[in-house]
């Protein structure tokens, strides 16, 4: 029998139209053998959670330029909690102030990733983070 | 309460996960589909093809959009889209992009998205599509919309796993030669000339009203003032509509809604739809036997005997045929 392939979802919040990298850290991802559901720019917290729950990914990468980080994944993590998808880890990559992580983490955020970040270590924190959790199989 | 009764119950995380039971082919999957099969048969299948860049993602959100904003009398249906895309033959790994072309129908409950990675099937679908269709029929939803992989000419499996098949083209992509090849136009219920805004769109549209012209009868088909052609009115006969749409703009939806509706109302009052029905069990219990009488046998014959014969193929001592007949026989052993 195959074994359960892994899914994540790539997603682009917010305003900002920046989307290569998203796209390339996808392409990485399908190149590492993910299955990766993408988007799209421009998307709510809320649509967001919505595709990550019909989905059933294993993780969520959020791409975020625009600087509203602050704003946005709390939102998202308060919806995924209210969904019962806890146990989803996020990954989230962008440009992202250093004093800003702690507080992510303590959102709950499993890695955050700055500009020049290498796609292997990012494929890297997307295993991690999904073994770390009960849907690592 | 397990996975099924929640889903049953309109759970959406519980349905999306039972999904991925069934995608990954789990015993607890097959469980929840052997419980689930009796609330099957209720939802309308509709299979949306074609080839890649027509513009089925597109369609299929406006169809949904649509029919959610209520044509029609009664309340609006609930709708599920199923949309594969291909899994690459090197990773296993794949880019699900279909979402981008549905942002419209974030937020409304009565709508649930599934992309499906075609992981090395060939026929235009998952080997699970099947499956996760008769899991969201049995969950509630009134019609399906399933989208098949950028298909060329002979992804045709569409048309035993749905009731109403609508093949999209767009214009520029052949000739009136490419429009009477076999293959994918002739699984069409409905064909759709998406872009019809495009300068070429009357060239495509002609080569493919000649090609339906071909094919059917002259009686099956009717012409109206408008010099439209229009399927007869006596049901027991379907000759396909051929529609025009611009979806990025909305345009032509209502009346390939109607369409849909119509030929459902045809498979209905003609009896045709026993005959689908029939033949899709047919396709989906072969599809079954083959697949597990092909794991059963590796499994009982071994890796190694399999390993020899395809080394002798490699010497070209046996054709690949009389390897596995030797295999079957089990002649072929050590050497």
């Amino acid at each position: 029998m195959p074994k359960s392939q892994q899914r994540v979802l790539i997603a682009k919040p917010g305003l900002d139209g920046h989307d290569r990298g998203a796209k390339v850290i996808a392409r990485a991802l399908r190149d590492a053998g993910f299955e990766v559901i993408y988007t799209g720019l421009r998307q709510t917290p809320e649509m967001v959670a919505e595709a990550a729950l019909q989905e059933d990914v294993d993780a969520i990468g959020l791409s975020i330029l625009s600087g509203a980080h602050m704003a946005l994944v709390p939102k998202l993590m308060a919806l995924l909690e209210a969904q019962g998808q806890t146990d989803v880890p996020v990954l989230l990559g962008g440009i992202i102030p250093d004093q800003d992580v702690p507080a992510l983490n303590e959102m709950g955020v499993a890695s955050v990733f700055g500009p020049g970040t290498e796609t292997g270590a990012v494929i890297q924190a997307f295993r991690t983070a999904i073994e770390s959790t009960d849907r690592g199989h | 309460m397990g996975l099924v009764d929640r889903a049953l119950d309109g759970d959406r995380l519980a349905l999306a996960r039972l999904v991925s039971e069934i995608e990954d082919e789990t015993p607890a999957g097959d469980a929840a589909l052997g419980e689930l099969f009796p609330h099957t048969g209720r939802a309308h299948l509709v299979g949306v093809t074609g080839g890649s860049g027509t513009g089925k993602s597109t369609l299929v959100n406006q169809l949904a959009l649509k029919i959610r904003s209520g044509q029609g009398n009664g309340n609006p249906k609930k709708v599920a889209i199923v949309a594969v895309d291909p899994s690459s033959p090197f990773s296993g790994g794949a880019i699900l992009g279909d979402r981008i072309r549905m942002r419209d129908l974030a937020g409304d409950p009565g709508i649930f998205i599934r992309s499906m990675a075609s992981r090395g099937a060939l026929g235009g679908l998952a080997r699970r599509t099947r499956s996760v269709v008769q899991l969201l029929d049995a969950c509630g939803f009134d019609l399906i919309l399933i989208e098949t992989v950028g298909a060329g000419q002979s992804e045709v499996e569409i048309a035993s796993t749905a009731y109403t098949t609508i093949v999209v083209d767009s214009p520029g992509l052949g000739d009136e030669v490419q429009a009477i090849k076999a293959g994918i136009l002739e699984i069409a219920d409905i064909l759709v000339v998406n872009k019809a805004d495009l300068p070429d769109a009357p060239k495509a549209v002609r080569a493919l009203r000649m090609a339906l012209e071909l094919g059917y009868p002259k009686g099956a088909i009717t012409r109206t003032q408008s010099g439209q052609t229009e399927p007869a009115a006596a049901p027991s006969t379907w000759s396909p509509p051929l529609l025009e749409t611009i979806a990025t703009q909305g345009e032509g939806i209502s009346a390939l809604l109607e369409a849909i509706d119509r030929h459902r109302d045809y498979l209905m009052a003609s009896g045709e739809i026993e005959a689908r029905r029939r033949g899709r069990v047919r396709a989906e219990m072969d599809q079954l036997l083959r697949d597990q009488l092909a794991v059963d046998f590796l499994s009982a014959r071994g890796e190694e005997a399999y390993q020899q014969a395809v080394e002798r193929v490699l010497a070209r001592q046996l054709s690949p045929r009389q390897a596995v007949q030797g295999l079957i026989q089990g002649e072929v052993e050590g050497r």
